[in-house]
């Protein structure tokens, strides 16, 4: 332990001087402090400016990011079939390594009439899993379930499965897509499934199966 | 300036000393005298977590010197730390090992403070940095939950922009600034880095430092009497008369059981990071492998239950005013309740709303380690039917078992206390419902079931119903429908009620 410090005598302020300055040169000093303050304010601002842009660079407007990607052949997808197919996301960058790809599901319905499904959860994201069988989409985190449709069937999901907009153009099926479903960035804007006339930010209470024409599913028996 | 006599190493300290010279507060903040009876291993905890803290920077650092923070390069930057970099997988499970210690001691010491009425005057300040550092600890587990980069790292982000979505008006504007794009990719690995590494251990260690220097300038709160009220005028006189007069130098009178806790928690951690080892990596970031089951880290356990039980019209608006009003009553407690008894025996109210707390935290987290709402995916392939049921069954039961298998009705439902728990157990089916009852619940569905009408055949279904309505034990009959009898034979029903239920 240091016993004696030997500090060395603090260095003489300089009162006298202060001391003797007459009250203009007080209230000058204390105008510049003022002022050094106020233009490091606006320097600040001026810096925090582009900073604040930069920092919000990832943030578009709705649809931006989106943009049309082939998803293979029409006739790749068998009529009453739903399967898990793979995209690369279009905006994407090369050390985005295996996370830029996306997976979805294509349930062709007839020769001309498909549904892209986004494989997320509407609850919070989770993959839902196909089960063709019970004609059932279940998701793995909180057991919401979806009919082969995309409507809503049971657990906590408040809405129908995100689907993507889809177009074919000649013999290719293509999707509008580009970003990842949640209940703000939907698929497409419209609700989809089987409830067209379904507002999107509606909360569904309960269990409420959609107004549905065609009944989903298969008549095709597994019994031997 | 130097005495040749004295030995070198106290001619460098005192070359040192003269310039810096903090040898005064040094002693002075080390021999601060506490109140006696606070020399207690109840008030470990807070010294505790900042030595995890430090523990978590060293641990960190050593990791980050090896970690890749590239979406597609992380996953594989841990298998080296973990397969081929000695003693890589040591640091690993040090600094996941650490961070779960972390959570867990500061919870601790989050409600001492609370039972001990440290919080009240004039120690609110600490408590509200207190709170801020609960929240950013908590804010570390997730980003360096990310950090990990594997399936539940991903689903884990997946469920974290899926709440933002939920954020009225701006929630796709929100999504976008939390993901760094329209997807979970590269630029949301790097900025939960940045966040990880850099934002939240800086603005931690600034809290933390302010946290203890308030400790040091307002004294460590007294041990709780019952009757020694708080009060404005008095309580910094009484405090200085308890810690003056009663009281003894914090180094060494207290200190040494912190020193001792310290090292007991630090060598608790290295044996458990060299007994249990790393966490994971699971399986690679790959949204396209969709055979996961994600699920959180153990301490967001008891969030990822509570999700599963909101109801679905007030989940959105649960979901963000709850955690507001449950921050902002932290932080108001020490103004609302700042002054008056400190003892837990005349606070009955903070000790209940603790212990309901701690159980309810307890048991959410306890239901998240078997999670009994999610269905079991593969249980439909992988849980066989009990032998016992299809003993003496004719072949359209057993026909009735096998859809019953390949219609994974087995993922929600248990049979002989194997398969999903979504749903109830159907061992005793039969005795819940009629045939009829059980035809129209697998037709049409509800009660959080979902419709099969539209994915069965009507043979199916003829040969599932029979197959369940043998799901009785010996000495039980399965319920009948006393119309039925009357249907059948076109007769007045046999008045017999109370023999029928004696049935």
């Amino acid at each position: 332990m240091n016993q004696e410090p030997e500090h060395p005598p603090p260095v003489e302020p300089a009162v006298s001087s202060v001391a003797e300055q007459d009250h203009r040169g007080e209230s000058r000093r204390s105008f510049l402090f003022k002022l050094s303050i106020a233009i490091n304010g606006a320097v600040a601002l001026l810096v925090a400016t582009p900073v604040i842009r930069y920092l919000l660079g990832p943030v578009r407007s709705k649809g931006d990011y989106d943009s049309w990607i082939v998803l293979g052949k029409v006739d790749d997808y068998k009529p009453g079939n739903t399967v898990l197919t793979t995209y690369r996301n279009p905006y994407s960058h090369p050390w985005d390594g295996e996370t830029a790809n996306v997976a979805c599901y294509v349930r062709r319905q007839s020769a001309n009439s498909f549904t892209v499904f986004a494989v997320n959860c509407a609850h919070l994201g989770c993959p839902v899993r196909w089960f063709p069988q019970s004609q059932l989409f279940l998701c793995p985190c909180h057991g919401g379930a979806y009919y082969a449709d995309g409507s809503r069937a049971a657990g906590p999901p408040e809405r129908d499965l995100f689907t993507y907009q889809y177009r074919i153009d000649g013999d290719t099926l293509m999707i509008r897509a580009g970003q990842m479903p949640t209940l703000s960035n939907e698929a497409r804007l419209r609700s989809p499934g089987g409830c067209a006339g379904r507002q999107s930010f509606q909360l569904i209470k309960g269990i409420t199966p959609c107004p549905k024409a065609p009944v989903p599913g298969t008549s095709e028996s597994t019994i031997g | 300036m130097s005495q040749s006599a004295s030995p070198w190493y106290k001619r460098i300290y005192d070359w040192v000393e003269n310039r810096v010279q903090l040898a005064d507060f040094v002693r002075e903040s080390a021999e601060h005298p506490v109140p006696a009876k606070t020399a207690s291993w109840w008030y470990v905890f807070g010294s505790a977590s900042f030595v995890l803290l430090l523990l978590q920077f060293v641990t960190g650092i050593l990791l980050a010197m090896v970690y890749v923070p590239s979406a597609g390069e992380a996953w594989n930057s841990l298998q080296v730390l973990n397969h081929q970099l000695p003693l890589g997988w040591f640091l690993r499970a040090m600094h996941g090992w650490g961070s779960n210690f972390m959570v867990a001691v500061v919870l601790i010491h989050m409600a001492q403070v609370f039972l001990f009425g440290a919080y009240k005057f004039p120690r609110e300040l600490t408590w509200l940095l207190g709170v801020f550092l609960l929240l950013m600890t908590l804010g570390m587990a997730f980003t360096g939950q990310v950090l990990r980069f594997d399936q539940d790292a991903y689903w884990g982000l997946g469920i974290g922009a899926s709440i933002t979505g939920r954020v009225p008006f701006i929630g796709g504007q929100l999504v976008h600034l939390l993901l760094g794009g329209p997807i979970i990719a590269g630029a949301t690995l790097s900025r939960f880095f940045a966040l990880h590494v850099f934002v939240l251990p800086a603005t931690m260690l600034a809290f933390a430092g302010l946290h203890v220097w308030l400790v040091l300038k307002l004294g460590i709160n007294e041990w709780p009497t019952p009757g020694r009220l708080v009060k404005r005028e008095t309580y910094i006189k009484e405090y200085n008369e308890l810690s003056h007069k009663h009281g003894l130098p914090f180094v060494p009178g207290a200190v040494w059981k912190d020193a001792m806790f310290a090292a007991a928690i630090v060598f608790a951690v290295a044996f458990c990071a060299a007994i249990f080892g790393p966490y994971g990596p699971t399986g690679t970031p790959d949204p396209t492998i969709i055979q996961t089951v994600p699920k959180p880290d153990f301490f967001f356990l008891w969030i990822y239950s509570a999700l599963a039980f909101l109801p679905p019209d007030l989940e959105t608006p649960l979901i963000f005013i709850v955690p507001v009003i449950g921050i902002g009553i932290l932080l108001a407690l020490p103004f609302v309740a700042g002054l008056g008894e400190k003892s837990w025996y005349r606070r009955p109210v903070g000790v209940l709303t603790l212990i309901v707390l701690a159980v309810a935290l307890a048991t959410l987290t306890n239901l998240g380690t078997y999670t009994p709402w999610s269905p079991h995916m593969d249980a439909w392939s992988a849980d066989p039917i009990p032998v016992r049921y299809l003993r003496d069954s004719t072949p359209l039961e057993r026909q009735g078992a096998l859809v019953f298998q390949v219609k994974q009705c087995r993922n929600c439902h248990e049979l002989g206390g194997i398969g999903g728990q979504r749903g109830p157990a159907l061992d005793k089916v039969a005795t819940r419902l009629t045939e009829d009852q059980i035809i129209r619940q697998v037709l049409q569905g509800g009660g959080n079931m979902p419709a099969y009408g539209a994915a069965l055949s009507p043979a199916e279904v003829t040969a599932l119903v029979a197959f369940l309505d043998t799901m009785h034990p010996p000495n039980q009959k399965p319920a009948t429908d006393a119309s039925r009898s009357i249907a059948e034979t076109d007769k007045p029903a046999p008045r017999e009620p109370v023999e029928s239920i004696k049935r």
